[in-house]
């Protein structure tokens, strides 16, 4: 029966930094490969913070792939990080070069639109020499089993497909990965939601304001009481000749604070400590947003069934390493991982075993241990649980707690301990290292900072209205399967592109008449949707991706 | 087979006071229906293979349009054929000269053609008879009003859904041997279903990109001693069609009225308010 189909060697699915890893290493193998994206471009759909990390330890980075990457492809080398602990205006700031430093070789600001579409060029012309290629305007809709057994792809725009190798890097809410039951999409806690400004600033002026040497860029975070108590941080990075300015936050912690994310952001935009290096002038590039997995919880230990293989996002191999944040890097190795495993699997004769091979590669290269830390997991059965961690939040808000954080030994020893990479592995997810820590910290050794911000964000109808849109009218991607407030009504303030109150977004609190009593519900309109995903998590929908070429249309990411 | 007609998108074409179209002051763009024929073309071509020339009887400034075409169908070369003595001619001159003009390619590049291509309808003369009198001149059947299209190789046949429209819309599938020329309907839609014609589609963009950088050198011009056609029998001469006048097509008169009110004229606004009063309820 599946004769009749089109046959590759191997299909990547999806262009991020994963799928063009995995590509590039199968092309440069000679394995026949087929890399179908569903953006109008690759990195239309994607966004990031973000630093790529070239990390010493790990067994494949980018530019071991793409030479050229740093010269053709990435923005701002980063030479300085600073973590910023922030009570009212008070602000008590840290180097943390050394965490960020700690194995890595390199690590450059990035700009996914720009990164990705130029890895897709390089890819394309790798993979024609193999009788592949790469597609844009395809998405993926499922898996194509025979007897059960997974051996191909379904897209919306094309005939299903055969390979031998399928892999699955099609990011956070991979519906592969959830076709082939690997993944759920069903606990806020395994999440972070990430919400991002690019705004516009002149090269010279990004060295001005920052001071620094050309051509370098600079990293600073943020955490403390500028969150509404929710559970993350803010960061700004320096590209070529914009800020990343955003923030991400644990989604349940979204969730359960009832948070705009739009307004956290807003709030770090408006911080008086960014207002010399926004200046007068706010312009907005693009406002974006996505889901992010945290691996210590999801990522998938055996991500592999019959010939599929996830990579990256689509496995949930995004590290948190503390305030740090890498993704990009994991999914590059996780690809090449693969590729590797399947020339080896296919040497052998038996091309459909990769999967195993893979899983063994993760944990031998270390890749699994960076994702799924040990010291995290005991670290968390101790942290965790709500009592303690309760406990050890009033005790270090408390007095007591004050006085220990807020001596001049402590300030020492506090400098050593954020910029700890030992550490940054084992912060466990409570609020006390999100905001209570940083909070007392800058109330008791910060300096309040000069100055008054003159930021005025756009609000969410300008936002929206500055993005591009291809909307697949009246064929929604997301249908909302109960539109109980309980079930659903999360959604309304979760979602970066709605709020409560603001009728111009995808999710809107709705009055409905029953029987004579008035209930809450929630109404969807996907057209303003971006794509993060976070509705897949908090409401009860049945989501999928827009068709190929369809919906948002990042220009930076 | 593709003609240049004046632009008429709103903002670009020029008229006279008289409602004439001053032809020097609006630019000439490609027929947009001859976008159709393209785009049937070139979906051959991505399926097949083979070459796809692109072929237009006009004046010396029309390498834009043959350069629109070209890159549009990712064709390999164009013909034109042009001269004074095929200038004003009517669809049946036309026809002649291009079918002149199909042999004389098949006679240059020692191969047959398959398949010819044409627009439904030009902008500017809006008769439709130019491709079914080329097929007639070459004596091949014809397939109109195309919405879709199979090629099978083997057999040397073509075999097409076509729109036929009366009380309701029909469609009807026809099958016809090659040689053959085909009118694509505005409502005909490409269709890529496989990896391997998106992966094809794709090479031809990027070298089409690259090779309309020497269009020059891909542009053969023809005149009719190149074609051998006796002047008698094309351009004016040979156009039996004679266009006794052109009436200018009457605007409607707006069957509605409407008074202008000053919206600070409380008086005039006290009767508007007394009129919507009716409604209000
Ligand atoms: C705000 C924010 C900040 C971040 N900061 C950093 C950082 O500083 N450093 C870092 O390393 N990481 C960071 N990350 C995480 C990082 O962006 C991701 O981990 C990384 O992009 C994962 O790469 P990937 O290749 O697995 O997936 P993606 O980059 O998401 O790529 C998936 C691709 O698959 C395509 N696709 C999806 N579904 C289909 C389908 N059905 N059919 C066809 N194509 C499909 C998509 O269009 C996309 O191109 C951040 C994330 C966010 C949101
Ligand atoms: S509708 Fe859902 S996927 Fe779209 S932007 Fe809102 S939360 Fe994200």
């Amino acid at each position: 029966m599946t004769d009749e189909y089109e046959h590759y060697e191997a299909i990547v699915v999806g262009a991020g930094p994963g799928g063009a890893a995995a590509a590039a290493a199968l092309a440069d193998r000679d394995v026949e490969t087929l890399v179908l994206e569903r953006g109008v471009e690759a990195g239309s759909k994607n966004v990031t913070g973000g630093l790529i990390y070239a990390e010493e330890s790990a067994p494949y980075t980018i530019d071991d792939l793409f030479p050229d990457v740093r010269s053709e492809a990435t923005d701002r080398p980063v030479t300085e990080y600073y973590l910023h602990n922030v009570a009212g205006n008070k602000v008590k700031t840290y180097d943390i070069s050394g965490l960020h430093g700690h194995d890595t070789e390199w690590s450059d600001a990035v700009l996914r639109r720009k990164m990705d579409a130029w890895l897709a060029d390089e890819v394309h012309e790798r993979c024609r020499e193999t009788g592949g290629g790469l597609l844009t305007d395809v998405r993926v809709n499922g898996l194509l089993r025979e007897d059960g057994e997974i051996v191909g792809v379904t897209c919306d725009e094309i005939e299903p497909i055969t390979a031998d190798l399928i892999v699955a890097a099609d990011g956070v809410n991979s519906e592969l990965a959830r076709d082939a039951g690997l993944m759920d999409w069903e606990d806020p806690e395994e999440w972070f939601q990430g919400v991002k400004a690019v705004v516009d600033l002149p090269a010279d002026e990004i060295e001005t304001r920052f001071d620094l040497p050309e051509g370098e860029g600079a990293a600073h975070l943020f955490s403390g009481d500028l969150f509404e108590g929710a559970r993350g941080g803010g960061f700004v990075y320096t590209n070529d000749d914009s800020l990343s300015i955003g923030t991400v936050f644990h989604l349940d912690s979204i969730v359960d604070e009832q948070v705009e994310p739009h307004e956290l952001l807003d709030a770090l935009l408006t911080h008086p400590l960014l207002a010399d290096w926004i200046g007068e002038d706010y312009e907005e590039l693009e406002y974006s947003a996505k889901l992010v997995p945290d691996s210590k919880k999801v990522a998938h230990p055996s991500p592999h069934e019959d010939r599929l293989v996830l990579v990256g996002d689509a496995a949930g191999q995004m590290q948190a390493q503390g305030p740090i944040i890498k993704g990009m890097n994991h999914a590059v190795t996780a690809g090449a991982l693969a590729a590797e495993a399947f020339v080896e699997a296919r040497r052998d004769g038996d091309p459909h075993a990769a999967g195993e091979r893979y899983e063994r590669k993760l944990d031998s290269t270390g890749t699994m241990g960076k994702l799924r830390p040990r010291r995290y997991k005991i670290a968390a059965a101790l942290g965790e649980p709500e009592p303690i961690s309760g406990l050890v939040d009033s005790v270090v808000a408390s007095p007591v707690g004050r006085l220990a954080l807020g001596n001049r030994v402590s300030d020492k020893l506090l400098g050593r301990l954020y910029d700890s990479p030992f550490m940054a592995m084992m912060v466990p997810d409570t609020r006390t290292p999100y905001v209570t820590m940083p909070t007392v910290i800058a109330e008791r050794l910060g300096e309040p900072v000069e100055g008054e911000s003159h930021v005025e964000p756009p609000d969410l109808t300008e936002r929206i209205g500055n993005l591009t849109y291809n909307t697949d009218v009246g064929n929604p991607h997301i249908v909302v399967e109960d539109e109980s407030w309980e079930a659903s009504g999360a959604a309304v303030w979760s979602c970066p592109v709605s709020a409560r109150g603001f009728g111009g977004g995808c999710y809107r609190e709705e009055t409905v008449e029953t029987n004579g009593s008035t209930e809450r519900a929630v109404s969807l309109d996907t057209q303003p949707c971006v794509e993060c995903g976070t509705c897949a998590v908090v409401a009860d929908t049945h989501w999928e991706h827009p068709s190929g070429g369809k919906g948002v249309e990042f220009k930076q990411g | 087979m593709t003609k240049g007609v004046p632009d008429f998108s709103e903002g670009v074409v020029s008229f006279d006071e008289d409602g004439h179209l001053e032809r020097g002051k609006t630019p000439t763009v490609m027929n947009p229906n001859d976008a159709y024929a393209l785009e049937a073309a070139l979906q051959t071509k991505v399926r097949h293979g083979g070459t796809v020339s692109v072929m237009s009887m006009g004046p010396p400034g029309y390498q834009e349009v043959l350069e629109e075409a070209m890159e549009s169908v990712y064709a390999d070369d164009a013909y034109l054929l042009s001269d004074r003595e095929m200038a004003a001619a009517d669809t049946w001159a036309t026809a002649i000269t291009v079918a002149t003009g199909i042999h004389k390619l098949e006679a240059e590049a020692g191969e047959e053609v398959d398949l010819v291509f044409a627009g439904f309808k030009t902008a500017d003369g809006e008769t439709g008879h130019t491709g079914p009198q080329t097929a007639w001149c070459l004596d091949w059947p014809m397939i109109t009003h195309v919405i879709a299209l199979d090629v099978d190789e083997e057999e040397r046949t073509v075999r097409a859904k076509r729109l036929v429209e009366g009380d309701i819309e029909e469609i009807e599938t026809v099958e016809t041997e090659l040689p053959a020329l085909i009118v694509p309907d505005p409502e005909f839609a490409p269709s890529y279903h496989r990896a391997s014609h998106r992966l094809t589609h794709k090479d031809l963009r990027a070298e089409t990109r690259e090779r309309v950088n020497d269009i020059d050198d891909l542009v053969t011009v023809w005149n009719h001693e190149d074609l051998n056609l006796d002047p008698d029998y094309i351009g004016l001469d040979g156009s039996p069609t004679i266009v006794e006048s052109v009436d200018p097509i009457p605007k409607a008169p707006s069957e509605r009225e409407a008074t202008m009110i000053d919206p600070a004229d409380e008086d005039a606004m006290g009767e508007v308010l007394d009129e919507l009063l009716p409604y209000a309820d």
